[in-house]
């Protein structure tokens, strides 16, 4: 492995050419990344299961020529809560501890079908519930930028292994903002996919009108190539959607000038932080310089998404969790002499405080009805399809606040869900996502700045990613 | 819905989601569920009447509504995943069934 390849910075395009050029092998860019994990994430402890017989077969198969994709050879993580057969699936639960799934989700043989080299499962949030990676039944991750601060949640440890220099590129999900946020808090790049754009065949599902899959890189360009291999229809997947994906990275090159960027006021308001707040207008004034138009626009419902959410999301969560109950996979309560008593001492050792607050919180709205949550999603998702007629995206901020301290917000569940705020509306609207680093406040801590875009124009949103983020590095 | 949830409620609910909690989470519990049922409250601002109710996001985008199954795969069949490599993940099996203590109590 020559010195000159830094992990750290590493992006798909250069580790290709590295690759194609001789200067390493997929096998040696393999094993680099496997040392460093060795050497860095002790601390960060973003790995919770190692693939390395997977890897290096696969890695063997680039180096002879037989694999030649988009990302053959590019070292990837994939987050817990996906299956990669063979390999351990916890979704950061104990309930889920020893379970070894007998198939592949989609997205997992899609990237290894690219050629892709799947390095291991990364740690989460328990069943993906949490904004800081605090729930995990096998510990927290560690923020790379700051080790006394979380890395976001629920994909934390996908946001910290790309940042630390774990893996090239990484799968997230995101139900309320779990890639947006982290890759906020990390310096990353996150993008949530339209709902229905990528398959979650696999995925150990959470709210299941909510959840989706996507990736986390270095540079907008690079979540463009993830997600031409990622998009598509998929037939395990009834909620994939049937329309073909647009070429993600053959139009990165387009443009911004002319299009129109909306800024809603309720992302400006009360609670931002003022360093967050200026970066964000930094990075429109640098797209009025690429030739956008910047336009105020109203989403006049944005208060109520995270109540909406919190119902809704629950709700889903209480149906979907059920079908853990120690007789299929997992952890059973051994000690349980009748089946009703082993599925509840199965469920009370194998589920974590978040995750048992959830459910019941789930139970309660389920049984007490409150449908109107359901009609308040639809008086949001109208606010961002009238907007989106005045305008091609939105720009706003991730996150109120940069990454917190560990433990700062373990005590309070509701403070812990406010850090939603501007992240789940979009989740409960199903429109595309993502998250750019914008900048570090002067503590050094990472700023993302948002973008949003209609359901199905991924590639308009990045163009705009990809603007802001040039513009910072010219 | 502003009324606070009960100890017993909490019992209830719990119940319901096959959750067994002890005698010092059951406060805990209830303390954040009114915290967080408090925040939803709300929603109750809101005058949505009229407004349809959205499960799904395809319903919104007006996107003609699947009604004859067209979301679905053809009903061909497939191979499945191998049997043996499902049982071998159940904590107790026979290799064909999934055993599980007994179902009523005496």
């Amino acid at each position: 492995m020559p010195q000159a390849i830094n992990l750290e910075t590493l992006s798909i395009p250069a580790a290709r050419t590295a690759i194609t050029s001789g200067a390493t092998t997929a096998t040696a860019l393999t094993a680099a990344h496997y040392d460093r994990i060795a050497a860095v994430d002790p601390e960060i402890h973003s790995y919770l299961a190692l693939s390395r017989e997977r890897a290096f077969a696969q890695a063997a198969r680039v180096d002879s020529g037989e694999l030649t994709g988009s990302l053959a050879g590019v070292p990837i993580g994939v987050k817990d809560v996906l299956a990669m057969r063979g390999t351990p699936a916890t979704a950061g639960s104990k309930i889920l501890a020893g379970y070894h799934p007998p198939y592949d989700a989609t997205v997992v043989a899609k990237l290894e079908a690219a050629g892709a080299v799947l390095l291991g499962k990364l740690n989460c949030d328990e069943f993906a519930m949490g904004s800081s990676n605090e729930n995990s039944a096998y510990g927290p991750v560690r923020n790379p930028r700051s080790l006394d601060r979380v890395p976001g949640g629920s994909s934390g440890g996908s946001a910290a292994a790309v940042a630390a220099g774990l893996c090239v590129a990484s799968l997230g999900t995101d139900t309320g903002g779990s890639i947006r946020q982290p890759a906020a808090f990390c310096g990353v790049v996150g993008v949530l996919p339209t709902y229905g754009r990528v398959s979650r065949f696999g995925l150990i599902a959470f709210a299941s009108s909510l959840d989706r899959v996507g990736p986390f890189t270095r540079t907008v360009a690079d979540a463009a190539t993830m997600l031409d291999v990622l998009a598509g229809p998929d037939p395990l997947d009834a909620t994939s959607s049937p329309t073909a994906p647009a070429a993600y990275a053959a139009e990165m090159d387009n443009p911004v000038a002319g299009l129109r960027i909306g800024v809603p006021e309720e992302y400006f308001g009360e609670g931002l932080n003022p360093e967050i707040r200026a970066s964000i207008e930094q990075a429109l004034t640098r797209l009025e310089a690429s030739g956008c138009t910047l336009h105020k626009v109203s989403l006049p419902h944005t208060r109520y998404a995270v109540p909406t959410y919190y119902v809704i999301a629950t709700a889903e969560a209480s149906s979907n969790l059920s079908r853990f109950d120690g007789v299929r996979f997992g952890l059973r309560a051994d000690e349980a002499n009748t089946l009703a008593k082993m599925y509840r001492e199965s469920r009370d050792e194998g589920f974590g405080a978040e995750v048992k607050r959830r459910i019941l919180l789930g139970t309660y709205v389920l049984s007490a009805g409150y449908y109107d949550a359901q009609q308040v999603r639809a008086l949001l998702t109208r606010d961002f399809l009238a907007a989106f007629e005045q305008v091609d995206a939105l720009v706003c901020p991730v996150t109120p606040t940069p990454a917190f301290k560990l433990g700062e917000k373990t005590d309070d569940p509701v403070q812990m869900y406010l850090e939603d705020i501007y992240s789940v509306a979009a989740s409960l609207a199903g429109i595309c996502g993502m998250s750019v680093p914008c900048g570090t406040t002067t503590a050094g801590l990472p700023i993302g700045v948002q973008v949003l875009a209609k359901h199905y124009e991924e590639a308009t949103m990045q163009r705009v990613g990809k603007a802001i983020q040039a513009r910072q590095t010219a | 819905m502003s009324e606070a949830v009960t100890l017993d409620q909490v019992r209830h609910v719990a119940d319901l989601a096959n959750l067994e909690l002890t005698a010092e989470e059951m406060p805990r519990m209830a303390r954040d569920l009114n915290a967080i049922l408090g925040h939803i409250a709300q929603l109750s601002e809101l005058d949505a009447t009229g407004v349809p109710a959205m499960a799904q996001v395809s319903e919104m985008l007006g996107s003609a509504t699947a009604t004859h199954g067209e979301a679905l795969r053809r009903d061909t069949v497939l191979p499945s995943i191998d049997r043996a490599a499902v049982m071998t993940e159940a904590p107790e099996t026979d290799g064909r069934f999934f055993k599980v203590p007994k179902v009523i109590e005496r």
